[in-house]
């Protein structure tokens, strides 16, 4: 059957930078949850809203990764290269056999194990706020040299180094960039990243890349110098941006809701369920998952055929009524819900308990250092990331 | 109550030993989910359901 009618546009302008667009909501909750959208990219698709809906889809093997076209943007897109090594882009059984080379390191008690250290780190980068004093731009005082530093140091790469991948991250996330420049800015990541390889293998440090070179030369079947890049290069750039953005969009949301953030500055041992609530309401995969279907698939009551697209609304289903009561407020005292801003299935996110940890030590930390912090701006000119693949703010000028 | 584990689809994402400490650890060597306590108490129940609903592999499942 062709289609007669263009589909609707995916819904991405926001009424309020903290909530996702009111369009979506109206979707998930209508007669149609499951329904054809078109991308800035030219293509059409379904967009998939209700939380069961796409924990069914993330958990279901009928549903490929490994049509990586990027949707979101407006630039003409092609499929990039297939790298091995790539965990977004692999399906089973190859994805949970790569996958598990890392899960060891993420572990829960991994987590624990590095807590006095992101503490100290955290502290360090406050004491120089603190010294700094006037107006501060918390995203580069704090929320990014934070995360970067701990996965310098986790992974073993130069924390002077830190210009390669930041730049190199914020090109990549950026929604507009051609994908000629988006390859380009992948290569020369690669050839830094490369070159690190064999530096460390001449002279090896305690950290993670050294550990798995030091596996890959014992005869790890699965691993070369192309997955180490591989592996490198995903947990560099996923492990600092994102949770970047969860310090400084978290930060802004609380200044705003004076209320809650009186809660979390006088019991900060409300630190883990704030962080469970922030990530729930803050959703900073604020477009969608994409996924394709290998063959017909049925979800929902709607008939995915083989080859179509499935943008996957994560942000819909974590205000889905289904999952929680009064979605819409925050609220940090919260019981935890099962959100899928790590996503869900066997590609969530490998370091969530990395990201869970670093933001429960900034946000016990943050307001009882810097008690009548705000911001030093109305926000209203908070310059919010509408324009990148992970949600935001560029900037976030605070004073105390 | 009894918990039940299945190594195969555990994919290390830790939520149970996050959820419910007493009863999920991980295995050390690759993250896989080890079963602390199959047979737990009744205090335990909200906090292994908690488990269940958060676990993205579908890899633990509760039986009377």
């Amino acid at each position: 059957m062709t289609e007669t009618m263009s589909a609707p546009a995916f819904p991405t302008q926001r009424q309020c930078p903290f909530h996702p667009p009111q369009e979506i909501g109206e979707v998930r909750d209508g007669e149609q949850p499951i329904s054809r959208v078109s991308f800035p990219s030219g293509d059409t698709g379904w967009m998939v809203t209700r939380h069961a809906d796409i924990r069914a889809v993330l958990t279901d093997p009928r549903f490929t990764v490994r049509n990586r076209r990027f949707v979101f943007s407006s630039q003409k897109q092609e499929t990039p290269p297939p790298r091995r090594g790539m965990l977004l882009s692999m399906d089973a059984p190859e994805h949970p056999a790569y996958r598990k080379l890392l899960t060891r390191e993420f572990t829960v008690r991994r987590m624990q194990h590095l807590r006095p250290r992101i503490q100290q780190i955290v502290d360090e980068h406050l004491d120089a706020m603190a010294a700094k004093g006037g107006v501060v731009d918390l995203v580069e005082a704090l929320a990014l040299p934070v995360p970067s530093l701990v996965i310098c140091e986790l992974l073993g790469v130069p924390y002077a180094d830190r210009e390669h991948f930041q730049t190199v991250t914020a090109d990549l996330l950026r929604l507009d960039i051609t994908f000629e420049r988006r390859q380009a800015a992948v290569d020369e990541f690669d050839r830094y990243l490369g070159v690190l390889v064999k530096t460390k293998r001449l002279d090896p440090g305690e950290d993670l890349l050294s550990d798995l070179i030091a596996r890959a030369d014992a005869g790890d079947e699965l691993l070369d110098d192309e997955v180490l890049v591989s592996f490198a290069f995903l947990l560099l750039v996923a492990g600092h941006e994102t949770t970047a953005n969860m310090i400084g969009l978290s930060t802004a949301v609380l200044l705003e809701n004076p209320d809650q953030l009186a809660l979390l500055r006088e019991q900060p041992e409300l630190a883990d369920k704030a962080v469970e609530e922030l990530l729930r309401y803050l959703t900073i995969i604020h477009l969608a998952l994409q996924r394709t279907a290998l063959e017909d698939v049925e979800i929902g009551g709607q008939l995915i055929k083989k080859g179509e697209l499935v943008a996957l609304s994560v942000s819909a289903a974590n205000f889905d009524p289904a999952l929680l009561d009064e979605a819409d407020r925050l609220d940090i005292t919260r019981q935890p819900v099962a959100h899928l801003s790590f996503g869900f299935g066997p590609h969530q996110c490998l370091g969530q308990q990395l990201a869970r940890m670093e933001l429960r030590v900034v946000f016990s930390t943050l307001f009882t250092r810097f008690p009548t912090l705000r911001l030093a701006v109305p926000i209203s000119e908070v310059p919010f990331r509408t324009d990148m693949a992970i949600y935001g703010v560029h900037e976030l000028p605070v004073r105390w | 109550m009894k918990v039940l584990i299945d190594e195969d689809r555990c994919c290390g994402a830790g939520n149970c030993a996050l959820a419910a400490p007493e009863v999920f650890d991980q295995r050390e060597e690759d993250g896989i989910v080890l079963l602390l306590d199959p047979a737990p108490g009744e205090s335990q129940r909200p906090l292994v359901d908690d488990a269940v609903s958060r676990c993205p592999a579908a890899a633990i499942s509760v039986v009377e």
